[in-house]
């Protein structure tokens, strides 16, 4: 069964601002895919690298995020430094 | 096949409207992640009242605390919770389809069929999500950061699980039961399929539930039919129910499998035996708990006069016994009046009278007893998920 998938984003959700920096654009485009990134923002400042490579990785493992290793490094990065 | 919408469409957009951060929203925020206290707002969803907003994709949505003066949670006021999109179903195309043995073929029902073949049943249950609280644990732990909101109290009513499995010809070697919502996966993630043991399944509170509080559920709330376990955390009471699937071994999906679970033993048997591993165990009984409702912490109260505070109680089905509370920091205890019993799977409100009779701050801290003898730790059960938030409640006011 091919269930279409809403991609629609909430306009209210488009005001959520992330911090500026290299690989913002990935999560935006990369982690919008299945929700709201305000799940980055709720879950700060208390994630350390290895919490969001955890997070990073289950997303693709086991909910199916279509994230290259390259691009999963620069999320890392970015959510490390800045959250 | 079931036509599926979701929800996720413009007249959403254009209901939900951002309003002003207000009081509600710092009064958990001292222990809440900064994170968290930052992106959450007061936001409306299409017929829901402000709520605090913590995601808005999948929408999470916590109930103030001042909203639980009722002894049933408004509709509109109730928490919204879901893991992907919400389903928006036609009741004319909706059927559940039973299995009713490993190896037998679906039966399917209309929702006229279940309303013509069954008697309706009702009752009265708290609905708490596993995270509720989740945002207070220390260490901080990932996920949904909620507060003390994700829960409420409401009046279910629909017909008996037990009636539908047997009438569907149940099989005598089932195990567990699993329920599928209309709710997919993101991707290729798992599907949202939850599984109970047969015991459960066939307890005569355990409902499929058309109603809330007297109305049709909403589509936020799983129109048009959900599993209601009473006694046992939101994670079981599957919304836009599709599907039920009688098992004769341990059903292996991510969500039983994976999440919703508890270190072994940590919190006593489960009661989900076909679930339990060496390590760990599925979530089930919801925990005995208390809530100071109001006047909201942190308020001053008059010197040499009488305040009341309310109060909520509930635990997972043995009913509350009692609720003591104490001005001293624990050092003694003095017992809550508790107001009307509307059955052993509710909520029950308490008062607790004080008359400060000098000025300053002072804590006031409330634990609740159950029937079955359990009360509330004095700190938190650390665990991996952050489930099972039950720690006493301390709560400063100033007298002035």
């Amino acid at each position: 069964m091919l269930l279409a998938f809403p991609l629609t984003i909430f306009a209210d959700e488009t005001g959520i601002v992330l911090a500026e920096g290299e690989g913002r654009n990935q999560v935006q485009a990369l982690c919008s895919m299945c929700h709201s990134v305000d799940y980055i923002v709720m879950n700060s400042p208390f994630m350390d690298a290895a919490g969001w490579e955890k997070s990073v990785r289950k997303m693709i493992t086991v909910m199916g995020a279509p994230i290259s290793d390259a691009d999963a490094a620069v999320i890392v990065r970015y959510l490390s430094t800045h959250y | 096949m079931h036509r599926r919408r979701f929800i996720f469409d413009s007249s959403v957009v254009l209901a939900s409207t951002l309003l002003p951060t207000s009081r509600v929203l710092a009064a958990a925020g001292d222990d809440l992640p900064a994170g968290t206290v930052a992106s959450s707002s007061m936001h409306v969803l299409a017929g829901k009242r402000p709520l605090i907003k913590r995601t808005f994709r999948p929408p999470n949505y916590e109930t103030p605390v001042e909203l639980f003066r009722q002894d049933y949670t408004p509709n509109d006021a109730f928490y919204v919770r879901w893991h992907t999109a919400v389903p928006d179903i036609e009741r004319s195309d909706w059927r559940l389809r039973v299995t009713a043995s490993p190896s037998g073929s679906p039966r399917e029902y209309t929702h006229a069929d279940l309303l013509q073949k069954f008697r309706l049943h009702e009752v009265a249950a708290v609905n708490q999500c596993s995270g509720n609280r989740r945002g207070l644990f220390r260490p901080h732990v990932p996920g949904v950061q909620w507060g003390y909101g994700a829960m409420g109290n409401a009046l279910w009513r629909g017909v008996r699980l037990k009636d539908v499995l047997e009438d569907a010809g149940l099989d005598r070697n089932a195990l567990e039961i699993a329920a599928n919502g209309a709710d997919a996966p993101m991707l290729s993630g798992p599907d949202f399929i939850k599984s109970l043991p047969v015991g459960k399944a066939l307890d005569a509170d355990t409902l499929i539930a058309f109603e809330m509080n007297g109305e049709p559920l909403s589509n936020w709330h799983g129109f048009p039919a959900r599993l209601v376990v009473p006694g046992w955390t939101a994670t079981y009471w599957v919304k836009a129910l599709m599907e039920l699937n009688v098992l004769s071994r341990p059903f292996d999906g991510f969500w039983m499998k994976t999440g919703y679970r508890v270190p072994r033993d940590l919190f006593g048997p489960s009661g989900f035996e076909s679930q339990d591993t060496d390590q760990s165990s599925a979530i089930t009984a919801i925990r005995v708990n208390s809530l100071i409702v109001g006047p909201a912490p942190g308020a001053t109260v008059p010197v040499g006069a009488r305040t009341e505070l309310l109060g909520i109680a509930w635990d997972g089905g043995s009913g509350i016994q009692r609720v003591e509370v104490s001005l001293d920091k624990g050092a003694s205890w003095r017992e809550a009046a508790l107001e009307r019993d509307r059955g052993r799977y509710a909520w029950r409100h308490w008062r607790f009278a004080v008359e400060p009779a000098q000025r300053g701050a002072f804590t006031l801290m409330a634990r609740a007893r159950a029937r079955d003898g359990s009360t509330q730790p004095e700190t938190l059960i650390a665990n991996p998920a952050g489930y099972h938030h039950n720690v006493v409640q301390k709560v400063e006011y100033l007298a002035a």
